[in-house]
Order: structure tokens, then sequence, then C-alpha cells
């Protein structure tokens, strides 16, 4: 039950990576832990799954935060979903 | 929105008066995030609900997420509801706040 509690999460970067795991911890600074992460890497081809595993973001690289729906997130067929990759932050 | 509290926060306090509106932030990565507003702190992050990108087609990367923390730092622009912003009182409140600094 404890791991149907976990949050969800999904992250866009400021050099516009989106990198999806579960949120094991974050600071004021908005410095992030994530377990069990993959990257997802979208191109007119369709989407990449990248393993990253356990990692740490810096704040400063930080977008967007969002809340995955997990039923959701599991009724997209990420094999036909096609996107462009989100242009990096400038300041 | 009566009244606007000016201790150097001002815009923190306006946003503050529209939370529960449905607003539009566009980021500095030209992503624009269409959602309502249901929080917001002194950095100016803003928590949004039930959102949806506006060039989903293009953008698919947010379509099974439904809240999210946008960081302040990365906020180009907000559009707002013209109808929930009284322009007056807050070009009154900005010169109050900018003589009050000007003070100290």
């Amino acid at each position: 039950m404890a791991t149907l509690m976990e949050p969800f999460i999904d992250i866009l970067t400021n050099d516009g990576r989106n990198i999806v795991g579960t949120l094991r911890g974050f600071d004021q600074l908005v410095n992030i832990i994530l377990e069990e992460s993959h990257e997802r890497v979208y191109s007119s081809d369709g989407v990449e799954r990248l393993h990253l595993g356990l990692c740490i973001i810096r704040g400063d690289n930080v977008a967007v935060v969002g809340l995955l729906d997990l039923d959701l997130d599991k009724r997209i067929d990420f094999s036909t979903l096609k996107g462009e990759p989100l242009k990096p932050v400038v300041h | 929105m009566s009244r606007i509290s000016h201790n150097g926060q001002l815009f923190f306090s306006f946003f503050k008066s529209l939370v529960g509106k449905e607003i539009i932030v566009e980021l500095k990565s030209d992503l624009c995030i269409k959602g309502t507003l249901h929080s917001v702190d002194q950095y100016l992050n803003i928590k949004l609900k039930d959102i949806s990108v506006v060039d989903s087609e293009k953008f698919p990367h947010m379509i099974s997420v439904q809240n999210c923390f946008i960081r302040g730092s990365v906020v180009r622009y907000v559009q707002l509801p013209s109808a929930e912003v009284d322009i007056q009182l807050l070009q009154d409140s900005a010169r109050v706040e900018a003589r009050e600094l000007k003070k100290k």
C-alpha cells in the first residue's frame, strides 16, 4: 500500500528535458531527489525512454514539477505519441 | 480585490487575490500552461490545478499531469482574466510601494 501513496512526479528542466520518477525529497530551493527515474525524449519519431535511476536535480535547473496521474499515464500509448522537443529556458 | 497591502510584496499580494481564477503562464521556454491558480508564494512560484498545455499537439509532455508547480524564475508572462484586475488600484499601489521603497 505504501508504494501506492508515493508521488510520481514529472519534471521539466531548464534545458528542455522531461524526467519522470518517484519523489524522494525536496527542499526550499526546489532541489529534487528522484528514485527509479527515467527521461522521456520527445521527437518527431516518437518517445524514447532513457533509464536514469536515482538522481538529484538542482533547483536552479527545475522549471516545472507536475504530479503525474498514474492511471492517465498508463493509458497513453507512448509508441505512437509524437512531440517536439521542448526549447531550453532563456533568461 | 478591495485593498492591496504594500509591504514590499505588492505582486505577491496581487497574485494571492487571483487564487481560484484561470490563468495562462508562459514560461521562458515558450511553453504556455493554462490552469486554475491554486497558490503562489513569496518567490512567485505558482501552483496550478487542472492544467493543459496550450499547444498540446506540439508539446504532449504534460498530458498525464493535472496539478503542477512552476518555479517563479522560469515564468516570462502570466496572462490574467482582465475582469478580475483593477488596473487603477494596481497602478496606485505600485506607485505607493515605489515611494515607500525610495524613503528607506
